[in-house]
């Protein structure tokens, strides 16, 4: 990786969100069909600029939770603010424009195979409309910037775990997001990436975005000093 | 003096950017729908609407043409009646033919031509001296007009005995609801065919967005809207559709040219007239063949917009 890792999105801040919140849970219950609720009166703030870890045990419901925070399951009970908006009472159409105000790091990655590295990352700034000319720079810087630098034209069958992990966070921040969802982003990687790549989220949260990890790996969130959100049974724990 | 230090010119330090294609991979991998087989299904069709479509065009103008020329003529048939003078009552119905206003001339058939229309049914070669044989005075109305042909009829019924006037009418009608439920049929065939067409794209599209189903929930999640993934399908499905309907078009176009081309070995044979008289000509024209190309184009936007909104209607569920 190259030195100044921020140097290819420090230029450019995310849009401030003033005092509203990033995102807000009140008394969120969610259930698949009729099923037992796997989340239970869920209650929180994540503000702008914030670091924090989602935990628990397997099952706790990390990922529903995630999948609630990018706007993929709608809940059950409760109200869920995003950027200042119910997402209750949005349209399909404004939904969109909120999801685009939000990364995510996908525990499996979910790179197209038939598109090379370069075409990954750039794919949320194509489906914008964006003509390539304008973001094709941009984007190879983002590529050096986590190592990626050598391997634009690679598929992603041929590169490596970890390979496909800097490449999924390099898509997830190329549009600059708000909000930054990491599942599980350092499970197929080793020690000494994971912390690498935990460093990574955290200049990405210095340069202004607001970022939840999701993780069970305890000595790597002892490694940082950061707020944990902690799901146990379906309810959370916040310990600051 | 150029020393070989001084030809060495300088590279220009390539980035990585440089080494970039100028092209953009498809998000939806062409190989992932079922693409021969669709522009198979496709070509039939488009093969089976094109050749309807075409023998629409050909029967009514076959029929337009038996109208235009039937209704141009009119027949006055004259029985031999014992006691009579045939040429005599010939020569009178024709005068009165002539003097009906409209009527452009008048051709009495000799006894031999009246003999030789008999040649197909009774064949060559006989003695047709003692049948009484009906002679025959064909009358051409001109263009446009609209001679009373009431008042001739019955200034025949009067003056000549045994004549009768046969002015097809019977024939017209019966030719303008053939060529009418002709049209309607091939209209039938053809909105059965598009319908095939748009289940078979349907089936295949959802089949396409079952494989591509990682890349439309990474579109999702990333903020493509349903209009952007339903453009990814879209765009394959619409060559798909030019594809599979130039293919049965042309098929078509080349079927009614070979066709065409088959009324022409006809020529100076006995099934000739008939051939003739039956289909007029196989050639479907320049028309024929235009709203052949119409239909290509119809048969692909109708695959592109049936996929497209089966992309929306199943983005809709998933939801």
């Amino acid at each position: 990786m190259v030195n100044n890792p921020l140097g290819a999105i420090e230029r450019k801040q995310p849009t401030p969100t003033g005092d509203v919140g990033v995102v807000r849970f009140e008394n969120v219950g969610l259930r698949y069909g009729l099923g037992p609720e796997v989340l239970r009166d869920l209650s929180f703030n994540i503000g702008p600029h914030s670091f924090q870890f989602l935990t628990g045990p397997s099952g706790a419901g990390k990922t529903s939770l995630l999948r609630l925070l990018y706007l993929s399951l709608k809940p059950t009970r409760g109200l869920i603010t995003l950027f200042g908006h119910d997402v209750a009472t949005l349209s399909k159409d404004a939904l969109t424009t909120l999801r685009r105000r939000v990364g995510i790091v996908f525990q499996d990655f979910r790179l197209l195979d038939h598109m090379t590295t370069y075409e990954n990352v750039s794919l949320p700034l194509r489906v914008l409309g964006k003509d390539e000319a304008t973001y094709r720079d941009e984007v190879v810087e983002l590529l050096r910037w986590v190592g990626l630098g050598e391997r634009l034209m690679a598929l992603p069958p041929v590169l490596s775990g970890g390979e496909k992990q800097r490449a999924a966070i390099a898509r997830a921040v190329i549009a600059r997001p708000q909000l930054l969802l990491a599942d599980e982003p350092t499970g197929n990687v080793d020690p000494v990436l994971a912390r690498r790549l935990v460093r990574l989220f955290a200049e990405l949260n210095k340069s202004g975005t607001a970022v939840v990890i999701a993780t069970h790996d305890i000595g790597l969130m002892d490694l940082f000093d950061a707020r944990r959100l902690v799901l146990h049974e379906g309810r959370m724990h916040i310990y600051e | 003096m150029v020393t070989p230090k001084m030809r060495v010119q300088a590279v220009p330090a390539r980035s990585p950017a440089d080494t970039l294609p100028k092209t953009a991979t498809p998000i939806v991998p062409a190989d992932s729908i079922a693409g021969q087989a669709l522009v198979a299904v496709i070509a039939i069709m488009a093969f089976l609407a094109a050749v309807t479509l075409g023998a629409v065009v050909l029967v009514r103008g076959a029929a337009g043409e038996w109208q235009a020329a039937v209704a141009r003529e009119v027949t006055i048939q004259v029985l031999p009646t014992q006691g009579r003078d045939l040429d005599a009552d010939l020569k009178r119905a024709a005068d009165l033919a002539v003097a009906t206003p409209g009527v452009d001339n008048v051709r009495v058939y000799s006894k031999t031509e009246s003999e030789r229309l008999l040649e197909p049914w009774l064949g060559s070669g006989l003695a047709l001296d003692d049948l009484p044989v009906p002679r025959l005075v064909v009358v051409r109305i001109s263009a446009d007009a609209q001679p009373n042909l009431n008042a001739l009829r019955k200034a025949l019924a009067n003056e000549v005995a045994g004549a009768t006037l046969d002015d097809h009418r019977g024939w017209i009608d019966r030719m303008r609801g053939m060529a009418r439920t002709s049209v309607i049929c091939g209209i039938v065939v053809l909105l059965l065919v598009l319908a095939a067409t748009m289940l078979s794209v349907a089936f295949a599209t959802r089949g396409a967005m079952a494989s591509n189903r990682p890349v439309i929930e990474v579109l999702h999640v990333i903020g493509a809207r349903d209009g952007y993934i339903a453009g990814q399908f879209q765009r394959h499905f619409l060559w798909l559709g030019l594809k599979g309907g130039a293919i049965g078009g042309i098929a078509a176009m080349v079927l009614f040219f070979l066709a065409g081309s088959f009324g022409e070995w006809f020529k100076g044979t006995a099934g000739e007239q008939q051939v003739a008289a039956l289909f007029g000509s196989f050639a479907i024209g320049i028309v024929g063949y235009a709203a052949i190309l119409v239909l290509v184009g119809v048969i692909a936007g109708v695959t592109a917009g049936t996929s497209r909104l089966t992309v929306f209607h199943t983005l809709g569920m998933i939801e």
